[in-house]
């Protein structure tokens, strides 16, 4: 055999081809991921039917056969033998219900005047591109929680009525959902991160009171903690000591979820490099600053997924106040089904779709966000 | 080893060692991993503008001993005096020591979430309380020196290696340091990037830096350094003149080491 059949020298530099056009744009997509062999075309024809079997019949309640417009359970209740959908009349006559609870009916600007504050001050923040994150944060964080205790609990000073005061057992629905959410992730974070730092600490004693603290609040359900607050506590509290029983849940809920934060923390503190530490003291760092300028938004940002699963489960936890008679989203969804005047077939799968949706936009959201920030923060490797 | 094929010129007219100014002094120094005794009893000292080359073979205690001078390791036994201070466990030394000593690291320790710009003015910042302005002055005028201004806006995680330890270095050097410490720059290195972090290290040296380079470099070691010294089993064994060194080993490890790195 000759050399020039087992290899060929270049004199002319080959040319650069565009790939072709098979492997490309929407068909080369789905010859490679759908369609690549007889099996995966049979997987995918499989799948798809599947698909179309499940979400038919959604489609066909939630919409096609919903009844959306009404004033009592006769609009829901259809023809004799006719197969009714979701009952949407019902869930506007209880919206109020369901997003303020039993709050005072002529004081409901107050709560939507949290609402809208919020929204204010939170898009800005979270939107990377708006300036003053500093001060943005200051208002949220501190000025933002005052204001709302004010607005949503009522002020009084002395014995003139600024804002009549409206007892948190009224408070209801989506406000409870939400107040107990948002306390506790903007709560629990901080407090995960000290008991982190805590936990890995060289000094004995700060170490032993992480580790108890992290131990117990992990080692118990949540049924448990919410009960014992709401039932236990006044037993040990003095005559006359009372805390609000929604405040008694918001620090159960907080210190909860700040002992599985400081576990998801901590993973993120043990990825990062012994190096990153030396590299920060060597320049002189002490303590703190290194740990607030280098290590934690490193470290934080590695464990953005599991900062936000830890998240979703408070958003979805905060469904257990029922059992200390407090009426969250999903309680006040439940109370409404004993309402003869709208009783019928479908009233429950209707409430239930209903809250199921509420809670799906909202964890949807805080899942997409944290992949969004994840994106942002990558800096890494990306030559 | 790369026994050179790295060319380096030198200028040594600003190359001057002190003879009365004492930058590092370890007197007795010893340091034990729990059992084990890293480091037996180190006597040392570095005067201002002094090259010094580490060596010797892996395990014998050159990097715990260069990270001892920052108190990167916790010495337990002996003296170390930096500058005039005593290390002890004061806070306030320790801070102080490593205000005025630099450091590079093997694998650079570059922070990934920041720029190179922001890289270097963190410490000047945070530590020396300098405005950004000026800080960010100062960086550019190093990263300058180490010739790379145009990453400034970069990731750590976009350059190569060599560019991330003239980077490193570049950091070093805006906090102004008296001693520069270098526990093996170049290990981490592909061969053809190891001339550009020398020639950084070699500028330094023209300009009268005082250092202490744990390096396998034996061409650096030639010109740059005023003295080498060589470790074994925690131990200061044989300190020489780069010449004599070279030529004329006394200690039969060093001459064991020597052949095993020179002729392979």
């Amino acid at each position: 055999m000759s050399d020039a059949q087992m290899f060929q020298i270049r004199t002319v530099e080959a040319p650069r081809l565009p790939a072709p056009s098979s492997t490309t744009g929407v068909i080369g997509w789905m010859r490679q991921n759908l369609f690549s062999s007889i099996g995966n075309t049979v997987l995918t024809i499989l799948g798809a039917l599947i698909a179309w079997a499940l979400i038919e019949p959604l489609i066909e309640f939630a919409l096609v056969k919903a009844v959306w417009t009404g004033d009592d359970r006769t609009a829901c209740l259809g023809a004799d033998g006719e197969h009714i959908g979701a009952c949407w009349a019902y869930v506007g006559d209880y919206m109020q219900q369901f997003i303020y609870g039993r709050y005072t009916t002529s004081e409901l600007w107050r709560v939507n005047t949290v609402y809208g504050l919020f929204a204010l001050l939170l898009v800005p923040l979270l939107a990377p591109s708006v300036p003053y994150k500093g001060i943005n944060a200051l208002l949220l964080l501190v000025a933002f929680p005052i204001v709302a205790y004010y607005l949503l609990t009522g002020l009084v000073i002395g014995d003139t009525v600024i804002l009549p005061i409206v007892e948190t057992a009224q408070w209801g629905g989506l406000l409870v959902t939400l107040v107990i959410a948002v306390t506790g992730i903007t709560a629990s974070l901080p407090l995960g991160i000290l008991f982190a730092l805590g936990r890995r600490s060289n000094m004995p004693i700060i170490k032993l009171i992480s580790v108890i603290f992290i131990e117990f609040w992990r080692g118990v359900p949540l049924i448990t903690v919410l009960f014992m607050s709401s039932v236990m506590l006044p037993l040990f509290l003095p005559d006359g000591v009372t805390f609000d029983k929604l405040l008694r849940v918001l620090v159960g809920v907080t210190l909860f979820s700040s002992a599985y934060m400081a576990e998801v923390v901590r993973g993120g503190l043990q990825a990062i490099p012994k190096g990153q530490y030396e590299g920060a003291m060597a320049l002189g760092l002490r303590f703190w600053p290194m740990m607030y300028l280098i290590i934690l938004p490193q470290a934080l940002k590695l464990v953005i997924p599991g900062i936000v699963n830890t998240f979703i489960g408070l958003f979805k936890d905060t469904t257990l106040v029922l059992i200390v008679g407090m009426f969250d989203l999903l309680g006040m969804i439940q109370s409404s089904f004993a309402d003869p005047s709208w009783a019928t077939p479908t009233q429950a799968h209707t409430g239930y779709l209903f809250a199921a949706f509420v809670f799906f936009v909202f964890c949807f959201g805080m899942s997409r966000y944290s992949i969004f920030v994840e994106k942002q923060l990558h800096t890494g490797h990306k030559r | 080893m790369s026994d050179t094929a790295v060319e380096l010129n030198l200028d040594r007219s600003r190359m001057m060692v002190s003879e009365t100014e004492v930058a590092v002094e370890l007197i007795n120094m010893n340091k034990w991993y729990g059992d084990f005794h890293v480091l037996r009893d180190i006597n040392l000292k570095v005067m201002k503008g002094e090259r010094i080359v580490i060596c010797g073979p892996s395990g014998s205690g050159k990097s715990t001993m260069i990270r001892c001078i920052n108190r990167l390791e916790e010495h337990q036994a002996g003296q170390i005096i930096v500058d005039g201070n005593e290390l002890t466990g004061d806070l306030k030394k320790i801070d102080e020591i490593r205000r005025e000593v630099g450091m590079c690291f093997q694998h650079f320790n570059l922070f990934p979430h920041l720029t190179i710009l922001e890289n270097c003015t963190l410490a000047p910042i945070w530590v020396r309380k300098m405005p950004k302005r000026q800080a960010e002055e100062i960086a550019m005028h190093y990263l300058e020196r180490v010739k790379i201004p145009e990453q400034a806006n970069k990731y750590p995680g976009q350059l190569s290696g060599g560019q991330q330890q003239r980077v490193a270095i570049a950091r070093s050097l805006c906090m102004n340091p008296k001693i520069m410490l270098f526990d093996e720059p170049t290990s981490a290195l592909d061969p053809e990037m190891i001339k550009e972090v020398l020639d950084v290290m070699v500028s330094l040296a023209e300009e009268g830096m005082t250092m202490l380079c744990v390096t396998h470099e034996m061409g650096f070691a030639r010109k740059v350094a005023n003295r080498v010294i060589f470790m074994d089993a925690g131990q200061i064994v044989e300190q020489n003149e780069p010449e004599a060194f070279f030529l004329n080993p006394q200690h039969e490890r060093t001459q064991l080491f020597l052949s095993q790195i020179l002729h392979h």
